[in-house]
């Protein structure tokens, strides 16, 4: 079965070429079949080369054909399976088929159901290719194939300028993370002579020691890379506007996969990151930040799809946290949890923006719990997972984080210290995301109804639902065999003071909303309508002003310059060339009156000055 | 033979193809196309013939008789001037390019209603034929006459069919390229003459002159007239500005050998003549040049973002992909140099499909204002495919040729300079920002309800396909342009070293 | 042949005034037909010293080239007044500043 892996990208791929060739003509049930069985199908060979890889244990990997080849120079379309492979493919493909099978019934009504069908074909090739790949360059051409294809999901319904604009928002700034990564692809080619993972690691291994100054840099690099692809900061801007797209799309890109390309990448390349332990200290802090803003924010919002983009940056942020503590198996443990229940929290959101008319503000909706229980249910179990309240799938992945970020010993700098803090930072992080979570639940679903659906789920948006409800309550007691993969973590030891605050800090949170939205009984009105707790609204509301920020500094000048310069000034220069010309022209065409007696005048002259120089001469 | 045929056929059939229209007006592009197919087939038929290990020989510089194919007939002995052409794999591949992208091109004004038909397409086919003698020519002499023979049909194709503004542009693409190949023409003239005080005899013979001594501060000054030459036609900053003048306004199939085949033979110049005859003052040169490089690929993307007129935008993302081709020859090694060529070819076939687009549309729409365009998919979604496929091909997506070259350019500039590399890298940010912008404007947005236009036809999609494909082609598997270039990059290299070693010592 | 009585510098100078009085005719005076007559000043002056300078050195030369002189001058005033002809008719006009057709 391994030796049939190029499979598994090559399927959606292929459907998605027909899909585009064949440009609507085919009949919608085909469309579908194809679109969500590509897909399926991949998943099926997933789960035959997961059990197969069971027994293994040792990484395998295939060469198709040598990509190009220019002297020691030679990326190759070459695939690599560990196990981090499988777990990534698995969730793919996994939810990635579910998500389609939950689209065919979402976009039925859309008139460009097959071009829908091969952007997401596409997308899932692309992101296939990008955590099998063998060599850094082939991972590139993932993450970029995945960053067109959300860029086109994005930009879906083109019709809407606003949505143009935030496809080419989420392009160009997710592209400048890109170019970051670019450049660390050639420094790390240029010092070590490959790009292929695991050669390049281990000799980065044996080129470097801890601290030295070139792996930092070279993680910066990917580094950079990772928070554009992955929505954190100072690059997190464009995933909230990235919403614009159908909902399935943020579930599936914005949600599940393709944000997490970052975390994979980080712990793909943890080898190197090991060598500049500040690097990863900053990885450690950048996820930090980001879960602490994107929280905020998220309290804030309005749009229920813009509520759960933020909550979506700040658990990205969870994973980074991870990862910058060393907890790699801890981070890739919540991007799959955080796939099973932020999918389900998307399709839900999807399936009452569905019901409800493309309605998306939170406050229109309301006393959903009776009219739609399967969306409720769904929604329930996916925020109760968000928030990590025991025993959900989302408990387990971030309790490991936070001890990890707890026990953190670091051997230089903060990190000797920072431990504790980064604990307490996650703790405010997890009461806020329990909050915003029960926020959500409690004003959609409970309260009066203010609008009245207008359909129920069908059967193809009911099973997804369901099977992801599942995966979320369960998929805490997923082991993931990735021991192999990442340096063995110490086991946990902490006191049982930690723990108990870590589980009840959520519960607290599903109180204080409770109180807030559902009994109405604390008086935070008196804070939230001060002038300073509307500023400090307003503040969160725009995502603490970074869009300003960036707006300011760096898209207007650049526009400003660009229309500035629209009229070609260097053609000034040339033109001056040309007037000088002109001008010497027109005077000494003047000398060409047509006067005869001018010109014979001038004859006069001129042989009067000549026989004068030729007798002063000789 | 076979090279001096090449030319011919296109020469003869310029004229077959003018006299034609006397038998009916469609009568011109059959011929023409008929021609540059059978000059097409005549040269694959002679690769079928070879065997492939010929093709990774290294040529020897001082030996034409190494390479591929060579001719060389007597034209005027006393000056040591010879009618001599010869082919090796990088030129090869630029006369390949040149045919398909002639086919092209003549398709692509095939439904265009343009008059004296005739002596349009023998403007065509003898542009092309001009081209192909650039690329083969092997006397500095010849090679400038070649210079000047694609030039003036290309003038008169700007001049004639051109559009609103055509006197103006045609009259500066002219002058620019006319006043920069007389500096050329003095370079050539110079070192000629400094051969002759050496040795002896004239010549104007390439493989003469590559061992030349000049002396450095001489070398400087002939080097500047060779590099002039070629930037103004590749075209680098500052060099540029004729280019979007003379695009826009060149007729369809103008627009596309301008930039699809025109701008190579600047880029091929570079790479055949000016580093290998002067190779120290280049590598002085070269951080200028690189410089220059890098202001290209900024400024003709920052300008490109801000054009309204759909076709200025094109010219410019070319003046924007042309610096990257300026980095790749001055950083000077395989990954930047076969990153260079590759660039010239994967750019070649996506800015001219970018060219047929605009031209359709505005055959279309009667226009090449984007602020009158806007949700075009809606009516075409055949042409806004295709579009958005060039325009992630024009951002340097991974899997296009354009990515590949892009890549190994900045890859091999990186061990130059990791510096300059970061200052190009923001070239990929930029071309996003251009080529979503030229979508969004032109094919998204909210379509216009009384608008009634037709998709692209059979034949276009067909020219499309073509250049799809190849591109498609170049992204994942660019080995075979690959490896036919490297030979010559090696004897290219040879030749650098050694000149140097011969400097060196004086 | 005795040679020339007078010395040949009076002569020259003589010829030099007459060349100079042509010459400014021909820049000062703008009707054509003064234009014309003072080009014939300025051949006859040429001529006068030909003939001086081949009586001064007893050479024959002198009287063949004034009699050369004498039949480019006949030549020149027939074209010429052909041109006052076509002059007058273009132009309504003998005033040769209205004539510039060669403005450039």
């Amino acid at each position: 079965m391994l030796q049939n892996i190029w499979l598994i990208p090559l399927l959606p791929f292929v459907s998605s070429v027909l899909l585009i060739l064949t440009a609507g003509r085919l009949p919608r049930r085909l469309i579908a079949i194809m679109g969500a069985g590509s897909v399926g199908l991949s998943a099926l060979i997933v789960l035959a080369v997961g059990m197969q890889f069971m027994e293994l244990q040792t990484p395998y990997s295939l060469t198709l054909w040598v990509w190009m080849q220019v002297g020691n120079f030679a990326p190759g379309f070459s695939f690599y399976i560990d196990q981090l492979t499988v777990v990534m493919l698995s969730v793919i493909t996994g939810v990635g088929f579910l998500i389609h099978l939950y689209s065919t019934e979402f976009m039925q009504d859309d008139s460009d159901y097959s071009r829908y069908f091969a952007y997401m074909n596409m997308f899932v090739a692309a992101m296939l290719i990008l955590v099998m790949a063998d060599n850094l360059l082939l991972l590139y051409l993932g993450w970029e194939g995945v960053g067109v294809c959300s860029y086109l999901l994005v930009g879906f319904w083109y019709k809407d300028p606003v949505n143009g604009a935030a496809s080419r928002k989420a392009f160009v700034v997710t592209r400048v993370g890109d170019t970051a990564m670019a450049l660390g692809l050639f420094l790390l080619f240029t010092e070590l002579g490959t790009l292929q993972i695991q050669p390049m690691l281990e000799a980065a291994n044996s080129r470097w020691v801890t601290g030295d100054t070139i792996p930092a840099i070279a993680a910066l690099l990917l580094l950079g890379g990772a928070v554009g692809k992955s929505a954190q900061l100072p690059l997190h801007t464009w995933l909230p506007d990235a919403m614009a797209g159908p909902t399935p799309v943020s579930a599936l890109i914005h949600a599940a996969t393709m944000v997490t390309a970052g975390v994979y990448l980080i712990a793909r390349t943890h080898g190197l990151f090991l060598l500049a332990p500040d690097v990863l200290m900053l990885v450690a802090l950048v996820g930090l930040f980001t879960l602490l803003l994107a929280a905020f924010t998220a309290l804030n919002q309005t749009d229920i799809k813009r509520i759960l983009a933020y909550s979506t940056i700040s658990q990205i942020g969870y994973m980074f946290l991870a990862l910058g503590v060393g907890a790699w198996s801890a981070g890739i443990f919540h991007l799959m949890t955080h796939a099973f229940f932020k999918a389900l929290l998307f399709l839900g959101a999807g399936a009452v923006v569905h019901c409800l008319h493309h309605e998306q503000n939170i406050f229109k909706m309301g006393g959903l719990r009776s009219k739609l229980p399967i969306v409720f249910w769904s929604f329930l179990i996916g925020s109760a997972a968000l928030a990590a309240l025991p025993f959900t799938s989302g408990f387990f992945s971030k309790d490991q984080i936070l001890l990890s970020a707890f026990e953190l010993h670091g051997t230089t700098g903060i990190s000797l210290w920072i431990g504790p803090w980064l604990w307490a930072g996650g703790l405010v992080g997890a009461i806020l995301t329990a909050i915003y979570s029960f926020r959500l639940v409690f004003i959609v679903f409970y309260g009066e109804a203010k609008t009245e659906p207008d359909r129920q789920p069908g059967w193809r948006m009911a099973a997804p639902l369901s099977l992801l409800c599942i995966l979320s309550l369960i998929g805490g007691y997923f082991v993931l065999p990735l021991a192999s993969v990442f340096p063995t973590v110490a086991q946990h030891q902490v006191s049982h003071l930690v723990e108990g605050i870590s589980i009840s800090i959520p519960l607290i949170g599903v109180l204080i909303a409770w109180l807030v939205y559902y009994k109405h009984s604390l008086p935070v009105e008196g804070f939230t309508e001060s002038s300073l707790g509307k500023a400090l609204r307003n503040f969160w509301y725009s995502g603490w002003a970074m869009d300003k920020l960036y707006d300011t500094i760096i898209v207007k000048p650049y526009t400003g310059t660009a229309n500035a310069m629209r009229g070609e000034w260097l053609d000034r220069i040339y033109h001056g060339i040309v007037s000088l010309c002109q001008g010497s022209h027109a005077l000494l065409s003047r000398t060409q009156g047509g006067k005869m007696r001018w010109y014979a005048t001038s004859m006069v002259f001129g042989l009067i000055i000549l026989v004068t120089l030729l007798g002063w001469v000789s | 033979m076979l090279l001096l045929n090449l030319i011919l056929i296109l020469l003869v059939g310029g004229a077959i193809a003018w006299w034609s229209e006397r038998l009916g007006t469609h009568w011109p592009r059959l011929v023409a196309v008929f021609v540059v197919l059978v000059d097409l087939l005549y040269l694959l038929n002679y690769l079928a013939g070879i065997p492939i290990e010929q093709l990774s020989v290294v040529p020897a510089a001082s030996d034409p008789s190494s390479w591929l194919l060579a001719y060389q007939l007597d034209w005027i002995p006393r000056f040591g001037i010879s009618f001599h052409l010869a082919m090796d794999g990088l030129s090869l591949v630029l006369v390949l390019l040149t045919l398909v992208l002639g086919v092209i091109s003549i398709i692509s004004s095939w439904n265009e209603k343009n008059d004296r038909q005739g002596f349009f397409q023998a403007n065509i086919l003898w542009t092309l034929a001009g081209v192909i003698g650039v690329f083969l020519a092997m006397d500095l002499f010849l090679f400038f006459l070649f210079w000047e023979v694609m030039l003036v049909p290309m003038y008169l194709l700007i001049a004639i069919w051109g559009h609103e503004g055509k006197a103006y542009a045609s009259m500066k693409f002219f002058i620019f390229t006319q006043f920069s190949g007389l500096l050329m023409l003095l370079a050539i003239l110079a070192l000629a003459i400094l051969h002759h005080s050496a040795t002896g005899v004239y010549s104007f013979s390439y493989f003469d002159l590559l061992s030349t001594p000049v002396e450095n501060g001489m070398a400087h000054w002939l080097m500047l007239g060779f590099f002039i030459a070629f930037v103004v036609k590749l075209p680098g900053f500052p060099f540029h500005t004729w280019l979007p003048d003379a695009h826009t306004q060149a007729p369809t199939a103008g627009s596309v050998i301008l930039a699809g085949i025109l701008l190579k033979t600047g880029a091929y110049g570079l790479i055949r003549f000016t580093v290998p005859l002067f190779p120290e003052a280049a590598l002085d040169f070269a951080p200028i040049a690189m410089f220059l490089g890098i202001a290209g690929v900024i400024y003709g993307a920052v300008l490109a973002f801000s054009q309204t007129d759909f076709k200025r935008l094109v010219a410019y993302s070319s003046v924007s992909h042309m610096g990257f081709v300026l980095l790749g020859v001055f950083a000077w090694n395989s990954l930047a140099l076969q990153g260079a060529v590759m660039q010239m070819v994967a750019h070649g076939f996506s800015t001219a499909a970018l060219f047929m687009i605009a031209g359709a549309l505005q055959q279309r729409l009667h226009t090449r204002d984007m602020r009158e365009m806007g949700g075009l998919w809606h009516h075409m979604p055949r042409m806004g495919a295709v579009a958005l496929f060039f325009a992630l091909a024009s951002l340097g997506m991974p899997g296009v040729g354009n990515f590949v070259a892009e890549f190994l350019v900045l890859l091999g500039l990186f061990a130059v300079n990791p510096w300059m590399t970061a200052a190009a890298a923001l070239g990929l940010i930029t071309a996003a920002v251009y080529s979503l912008i030229m979508m969004q404007r032109a094919f998204y947005g909210k379509p216009k309800a009384d608008l009634v236009v037709a998709d692209f036809g059979w034949l276009e999609m067909n020219a499309m396909a073509i250049m799809i494909i190849a591109l498609i082609w170049l992204g994942l598997y660019p080995q075979p342009v690959l490896d036919m270039v490297q030979p010559v990059l090696d004897s290219l290299f040879s030749v650098v070293s050694s000149n140097s070693i011969t400097v060196g010592a004086q | 042949m005795e040679g020339l009585i007078i010395p040949l510098n009076h002569v020259l100078i003589v010829a030099a005034l007459l060349f100079a009085t042509g010459l400014a005719g021909l820049m000062f005076r703008r009707n054509v037909i003064f234009i014309l007559m003072s080009l014939e000043v300025m051949l006859n002056s040429a001529g006068l010293a030909f003939v001086a300078a081949g009586a001064a050195w007893a050479q024959a030369d002198g009287q063949v080239i004034f009699m050369l002189i004498l039949a480019v001058a006949a030549a020149e005033v027939s074209v010429g007044l052909g041109l006052v002809l076509q002059v007058q008719k273009r132009f309504k006009t003998l005033d040769m500043d209205h004539a510039q057709k060669l403005n450039g």
